[in-house]
């Protein structure tokens, strides 16, 4: 359960918060809720890695929205830590965590969820292919002195 | 020292007035926008998010349209937005190691595995004004129509992980290691800078340290002030995910994804009784496309190992942890340069006086040594 919450939950962080707001508004459920927790603006420090893979350090912050709420149905919570400072966008990404709990499961995995990982996995190939285009051989020419 | 004044309202509200009419310049010409910047003024929004040390690309876009394109302006808009921020947890270290990257380069090896990268860069063009792209309108539309049609054509690729550079010399253990560690790191925004500081912190410090200061001490240690000859075994550019310890829920998901420069140089060594020869490294790792900023940040780290490192001392400003840590921020250095413009006439009153009292005594002075 937790593996597949994770990445659930990582898909609506990383979405667009414009395409998850159409692909919410698309699929007409407006449950009703109560908050746990309202959408609150804050940040979370970013650590790197001394070396690439060595001890942490502190790189700087970045913005996240976070909120918890509970259906009033189902009485499943949904969180969301989401990157930014949209409090629409997190208030999608707790329901669509509530409702992934429920039966609603497979019909919110078509709507939203599978068309938010072709999204990102065409995305991630297409800027892959940019990069590829600009990949280099380097020659090393004789020089000089080794005549 | 600085003594507060009053007045002066109707002037300040006057000089604020005009300041909003000249930020937004000509009204005949289109106003920025604020996602116009963010698109197209990638690599200032990139500077001020790393030297704000927020990463958050609509406000540094933001930032920078308010200050007027003054960069240091910008950034210390984004440092006291910061402030007004709840703290909520800390992220997972970034595994560069999975980055997306866009630009991946190595000067100490040319066939590297996973392949060298231009990416979007400045490198290989001949720094000749382009012309075209002042055109009005048409020619810069069109131009960049035709270039969303040649990346369109482009094939697409498999993303993959792309191996550390420095992973391959480690693997053979010709450089020093990077060992992971548990320990959490000192924090700048929680507790105050104290020397001697750790790498960790030192890095912290760097990473939002002023590109231009940055940029000086870099290229001091290469001019020959602490020797260090560094290359640049590898610098990438990419996207990598953010994730994040959920208290709530016991695991951790992944918040977001941003784009991150990260240079390691690979330096000079000579072993010991003790250790055979093995290369030494210096790290830089900085918010957005911000390559010069990162390669700087690797430099000076590596300069400041000498004392871990066993090397001499030669006295070089980039050796000077204090001196380097000290002066690096650009919003400190600001603050303090620019006060002194701020009405200083109380200080300046009994300075006067003191002169004044000086010029008396050596006036009378003759008079009364001619009188005894």
């Amino acid at each position: 359960m937790s593996d597949a919450r994770k990445t659930w939950m990582g898909l609506l962080a990383k979405a667009p918060p414009e395409t998850l707001r159409q692909l919410w508004d698309a699929t007409g459920l407006a449950p009703g809720f109560t908050w746990l927790r309202a959408p609150e603006i804050g940040s979370t420090m970013v650590q790197g890695c001394i070396g690439g893979t060595g001890a942490p350090f502190n790189l700087g912050e970045m913005t996240v929205t976070r909120c918890a709420l509970k259906l009033r149905d189902a009485g499943t919570v949904g969180h969301a830590y989401v990157q930014g400072r949209d409090k629409t966008h997190a208030r999608i990404a707790a329901l669509v965590d509530a409702l992934m709990q429920t039966a609603q499961e497979s019909r919110l995995r078509a709507a939203i969820l599978d068309p938010l990982a072709a999204d990102h996995a065409a995305h991630r190939r297409a800027r892959a292919g940019e990069a590829a285009a600009t990949r280099v051989d380097f020659f090393t020419m004789v020089r000089g002195e080794d005549q | 020292m600085y003594v507060a004044v009053k007045g002066g309202e109707h002037a300040i509200d006057a000089a604020h007035d005009w300041l909003a009419r000249a930020r937004r310049g000509d009204r005949g010409v289109t106003e920025l926008s604020v996602a116009q910047i963010r698109e197209q003024m990638a690599l200032a929004v990139g500077r001020v998010m790393a030297e704000g040390s927020l990463h958050d690309p609509d406000l540094a876009a933001l930032a920078i349209k308010q200050a007027r394109g003054d960069l240091i302006e910008a950034i210390f808009l984004i440092r006291a937005y910061r402030t007004t921020l709840p703290r909520l947890g800390h992220t997972r270290p970034l595994d560069t190691g999975a980055m997306d990257c866009i630009r991946r380069v190595s000067a100490t090896f040319k066939d590297v595995p996973g392949g060298q990268v231009l990416g979007p860069t400045f490198d290989y063009t001949h720094r000749l004004l382009d012309f075209k792209l002042a055109a009005e309108g048409g020619a810069d539309g069109d131009d960049a129509a035709d270039d969303d049609t040649a990346a369109d054509a482009r094939p697409d690729a498999a993303p993959g992980p792309v191996p550390h550079v420095t992973g391959f010399l480690g693997r053979d253990g010709l450089i020093e290691p990077a060992t992971p560690d548990d320990a959490p790191p000192p924090d700048l925004t929680r507790a105050p800078l104290e020397l001697p500081a750790t790498r960790a912190l030192r890095l912290q410090a760097l990473a939002r340290g002023d590109e231009g200061f940055l940029l000086g001490m870099a290229y001091s240690t290469q001019r020959g002030y602490a020797r260090n000859h560094a290359f640049v075994g590898e610098l990438r550019i990419g996207a990598v995910a953010v994730e994040m310890e959920i208290p709530e829920l016991g695991f951790a998901v992944e918040v977001g994804e941003i784009t991150v420069t990260e240079c390691e140089t690979v330096n000079q060594f000579t072993g010991s009784k003790s250790e055979p020869a093995q290369f030494t490294r210096g790290y830089g790792l900085s918010f957005g496309q911000t390559e010069r900023k990162a390669i700087a940040v690797a430099l000076v780290d590596r300069a400041l190992r000498w004392r871990e490192l066993g090397e001499e001392n030669e006295g070089a400003p980039a050796q000077d942890e204090e001196f380097v840590l000290s002066h690096a921020d650009n919003i400190q250095a600001t603050g303090f340069l620019e006060h002194i413009k701020l009405p200083h006439y109380v200080d300046f009153q009994s300075e006067l006086e003191l002169v004044r009292k000086l010029r008396r005594q050596a006036a009378q002075a003759p008079k009364t040594e001619a009188a005894q």
